[in-house]
């Protein structure tokens, strides 16, 4: 593994995007900052900012009003970049997929390197997410 | 000539003041996990970021905004930082430079990097950038009168000369400033000063990152923002080091006294971190008026103790 590599996945800055979520993924996000899972450990903070971004985490279901902005934003960060499609929603549509403003699952947007599925995904599916994207 | 580029580029410039900035950095925030009952970063985790951002990001710039004022800022931002180290240490460390009046320069000096913040954000055309860097300015104008109202009483209490070796050299014969009343008086408004100065909570309304998502850096990425990490460890040792120098009879670093310097430099940094962790963050009316009425007050009465030799 060299050296960019390594510094690489040594410090994740996680950006968190909601194209059209019910808030529970998002909530779940926060709880993996928590004292009990604390995601700090191996180098990751949220940042607030995609131009700091190295992960960027999708909720919800890309909607046809968000479509656009979710492309914006996966244009706006810096590459490389890591993208995340994190739930049910977003992997596959979830309860939502037959739905009249649904605009198909995250990866036929942009391209995803991890799927987190769960409605919402537990702190412990997120974890054993995150050791998997770092050990790709 | 040659010692003059070591000083600047290595001890105790830039890579000295980087290393330890960049230990301070994983210090403050392993400190602030373990309040949080977290288990924090590693060690090295500064240089992860700073390597990353340097290495591995691409660099994207503005389209709309001056590009080279963008890209400038961070490095004068860094030469600020450094020469603020080179100026500050020096003469804490005891290595007998610098020139009679060197606190006046040492005062622009600091002052740099936290301008530089500003012209690049005002450069990067990002509203968000726009609304750190008017924050920025007024908190400027808010902590630098206090902070020279400490320094005035500095000056007098060391008998009225301006130069640091001399007010270090001063403390080390006759006893820290800190341990007369005026002395702890203008050490609760330097460390409220230095607070600002490295923009941290209750003072980061710059880069909120909850309401303006980071605020003054929102639009950089890559080599420069490496560049700005870079310019933040050093002024994360510099203004302690500056709080030590000042008061607490500077950092010797001769024997046993390296054990000292380290702790007072810890001591410093701990109680930064411990102030960031039990504060929410205070709006920008709010931090002004802190500044203009209370601080002002408790520098002024810390300047006529001075006066009266308490």
């Amino acid at each position: 593994m060299g050296l960019k590599e390594k510094v690489f996945k040594k410090s994740l800055w996680l950006f968190h995007l909601s194209a059209g979520s019910c808030n529970n993924c998002d909530i779940e996000i926060l709880d993996c900052l928590t004292p009990r899972f604390d995601v700090e450990r191996f180098g990751m903070k949220l940042v607030g900012s995609v131009r700091h971004a190295d992960v960027i985490l999708v909720t919800g279901i890309v909607t046809k009003k968000t479509k656009k902005r979710v492309l914006e934003i996966y244009k706006q960060a810096p590459k490389p970049v890591l993208v995340v499609a994190f739930g049910s929603c977003s992997c596959t549509g979830g309860i939502f997929a037959e739905g009249y403003n649904f605009e198909g699952p995250l990866d036929k947007v942009i391209p995803v390197d991890a799927y987190i599925p769960g409605c919402p995904p537990k702190p412990e599916a997120i974890l054993a997410g995150i050791v998997k994207l770092l050990n790709k | 000539m040659v010692k003059e580029l070591f000083y600047f580029l290595v001890f105790p410039g830039l890579l000295f003041s980087a290393v330890i900035g960049g230990f301070l950095s994983w210090f403050d925030r392993k400190i602030t996990a373990r309040v949080q009952f977290r288990q924090g970063p590693p060690l090295l985790q500064p240089l992860y970021d700073f390597l990353k951002l340097l290495l591995v990001k691409e660099t994207i710039l503005p389209k709309r905004g001056s590009q080279l004022t963008f890209l400038l800022a961070p490095v004068f931002a860094l030469f600020g930082a450094t020469m603020a180290a080179v100026f500050i240490l020096l003469p804490a460390f005891g290595i007998a430079t610098g020139f009679a009046g060197d606190i006046i320069v040492v005062i622009y000096l600091l002052n740099i990097p936290s301008v530089s913040y500003i012209l690049g954000a005002l450069a990067a055309g990002n509203p968000l950038a726009n609304v750190g860097a008017s924050r920025e300015m007024k908190l400027i104008l808010s902590y630098e009168a206090p902070f020279l109202l400490v320094l005035l009483m500095v000056v007098i209490k060391a008998g009225m000369v301006i130069s640091f070796s001399e007010i270090v050299a001063y403390q080390q014969a006759n006893g820290a400033f800190i341990g007369s009343v005026s002395g702890v008086i203008g050490f609760i408004v330097l460390m409220m000063c230095i607070q600002a100065k490295l923009a941290l909570v209750p003072f980061d309304m710059p880069e909120g990152e909850g309401e303006i998502s980071d605020g003054i850096t929102i639009e950089y990425s890559g080599t420069p923002y490496s560049l700005i990490f870079l310019a933040k460890y050093i002024m994360l040792f510099v203004l302690p080091a500056l709080v030590v120098s000042l008061l607490m009879s500077g950092l010797p670093l001769q024997g046993w006294h390296i054990l000292w310097s380290v702790l007072k430099i810890l001591l410093i940094v701990l109680l930064i971190t411990l102030v960031r962790n039990t504060n929410p963050r205070v709006k920008i009316r709010q931090a002004m008026r802190f500044f203009w009425v209370w601080m002002n007050l408790l520098a002024l009465i810390a300047v006529i103790l001075a006066i009266f030799g308490l």
